[in-house]
């Protein structure tokens, strides 16, 4: 590339060469991301919509469909149960770890004695790997021998299989994943804080107002962006949160813990059904796009863009 | 901020801390101390280092901690060549198409690789890459976070710098490496930290494309080394799972106040 750009005509070109000039640098700028970018997102997008309207044959070859596995998919109660437990999913763990990391950062964002100790605490568990946060969580949860059955023997109480009963294996995986991402939303809230002029607290304090009042009607108020920014990108990461899954319930039992991508995962790699993990992909891209919309076009608005 | 604290309120910080903690505390404790102590908390129970030394010899962990390592290397500056090459694009020249262009990099953005596995599985096998580490970390080598972040940083360059480069006889390559590049230096430190943290912990897709010791990273190693089938003590299992997230955790308590900023300016986009 020589030294060309719009701002520097060393040597007086026409403006139209000297354009498709600036134009041919950028793109070779571009190329390799764009390459790439295309092969793992682009096409794949694309490819998604397009597998979800075929079905392979045993010979190999694809037959068109139509809106057969959409229809087959609408029949099947797994799918639902999975869109049902990534709702309560999602309304377990937010509001809680979105409670917490508020209370976190209130605290840690005061003049308190050891608040470099308690903000690295609260903060440990959002640099670990899934993986490894389930496998020390597994050991709580198992029965007889776990952590928890442990404590209910303390009390003369009989063991329990946290994860192997229906009713509690989803309250079990939310407790984990609020341990695993309060500490991630309090740096927002810290970072919010920072901002907010100490001045309200005090004008608030002086007319006597109580610290629970002052929280209530004006800090909590301020912080409003940031929980729903805060709000809306959990809803998004809830979605791809199912590594746990693997190693500690695989879904189950009868798929009480199962989430639409880990259901995707075991469609396309255990059952080997590609068009149908297609179409339940094609649900997932719905959903996430929703909320990235509805996340660039009405919360971002502060954010530029362009 | 200010006003003193109620002490009952302390009190609730440091339980909140202290429980917070002790998951972590608890893996620790069970993974130096003999399988018999794994739920008995007693101050004379003996310290050990045989879990450590009896994981490491039932699973090759010395290859998965080499095949993280060079998967993380290899993504990080794949993404870095990339993103800066790509941002330098948006943030420097104009020309037709640019703002498509930039809106389909963002699309990337809602639509992670992470949700396109079976497309991604798909591609990967016709490249013929399955089982190998570059398999693990070509969907993230075009990163639309790290173009993003760094576009935003290219943008606030003042124009006089690059005037005195050009004047210099700068081309605009030189230009990018002699001026962009170490302006943006603290971009670069918080884009690193979140990728490094962030491919070192990935599991899902790790455990789709491999598929052998040679190319598996150490989260997938611990799942498989894990798993009821083999039997292996709790303890030993959680010798291994210290050692999966010891190097990020000591990492992470070097530079804690880096990571914290990291993490803050990689969620705020």
């Amino acid at each position: 590339m020589s030294g060309q750009t719009d701002t520097h005509p060393l040597i007086s070109r026409k403006p139209r060469s000297y354009a498709w000039w600036n134009a041919v640098n950028a793109w070779l700028l571009l190329l390799p991301a764009a390459v790439l970018l295309v092969a793992f997102t682009h096409y794949p997008i694309l490819a998604t919509i397009r597998h979800s309207l075929f079905v392979a044959r045993r010979n190999g070859t694809e037959v068109f469909v139509g809106a057969d596995n959409y229809r087959a998919m609408a029949a099947d109660p797994i799918f639902w149960k999975a869109l049902i437990n990534n709702f309560w999913f999602a309304l377990g763990t937010i509001p809680t770890s979105i409670a917490l990391a508020l209370l976190m950062a209130l605290w840690v964002n005061r003049n308190m004695r050891g608040r470099g100790f308690l903000r690295l605490a609260y903060f440990t568990p959002t640099v670990l790997p899934m993986i490894a946060v389930a496998n020390i969580w597994l050991f709580f949860y198992t029965p007889d021998y776990g952590l928890l059955d442990q404590l209910r023997g303390l009390f003369g109480l009989s063991a329990w299989n946290w994860l192997g009963e229906p009713s509690t294996v989803m309250g079990c995986l939310i407790v984990m994943v609020i341990w695993k991402e309060a500490g991630f939303f309090m740096i927002f809230y810290l970072a919010a804080l920072q901002q907010l002029s100490p001045d309200l607290e005090e004008a608030a304090a002086v007319e006597g107002a109580s610290r629970w009042y002052t929280f209530r009607r004006i800090t909590f108020p301020l912080l409003m962006p940031t929980t729903l920014f805060v709000a809306i990108n959990a809803v998004i990461n809830s979605f791809k949160l199912v590594d746990h899954l693997v190693i500690m319930t695989k879904g189950g039992p009868s798929n009480a813990s199962t989430l639409l991508l880990y259901y995707i995962y075991e469609v396309a790699f255990t059952f080997q059904d590609s068009a149908y993990a297609a179409t339940l992909t094609v649900v997932l891209l719905v959903i996430l796009s929703t909320l990235a919309l509805l996340k660039f076009g009405y919360l971002d608005r502060r954010i530029h863009y362009q | 901020m200010n006003g003193r604290t109620h002490p009952l309120e302390a009190v609730a910080a440091w339980l909140l801390a202290l429980l917070w903690l002790a998951p972590l505390a608890y893996a620790f404790w069970s993974a130096l101390h003999p399988a018999a102590y794994a739920t008995s908390f007693s101050l004379s129970a003996p310290w050990t280092l045989e879990n450590f030394a009896r994981a490491w010899n039932q699973a090759p962990f010395g290859r998965y901690y080499l095949n993280t390592v060079v998967l993380v290397v290899l993504v990080l500056i794949g993404q870095l060549v990339l993103s800066t090459l790509a941002a330098y694009a948006f943030a420097r020249f104009k020309f037709r198409g640019s703002s498509i262009a930039f809106a389909l990099v963002l699309l990337q953005l809602m639509i992670m690789p992470d949700v396109l596995i079976v497309e991604n599985y798909r591609m990967i096998g016709l490249l013929g890459f399955l089982d190998t580490i570059p398999a693990i970390a070509l969907p993230y080598l075009a990163s639309a976070f790290g173009i993003f972040l760094l576009r935003q940083t290219f943008k606030s360059i003042p124009q006089e710098l690059v005037e005195a480069a050009r004047v210099e006889g700068a081309g605009p390559l030189q230009i990018l490496w002699r001026v962009y590049v170490p302006l943006a230096r603290p971009t670069y430190v918080a884009f690193g930290l979140v990728s490094v943290s962030y491919h070192w912990n990935n599991f899902l897709w790790p455990l789709i494309v491999t598929n052998s010791v040679s190319s598996r990273p150490l989260t997938v190693g611990l799942a498989v080394f894990g798993a009821p089938e083999t039997g292996v003590d709790w303890s030993v299992i959680t010798a291994a799972t210290v050692m999966t997230m010891a190097p990020l955790l000591i990492a992470f308590l070097l530079f804690q106040r880096q990571f914290v900023q990291s993490f803050m300016r990689a969620g705020i986009r």
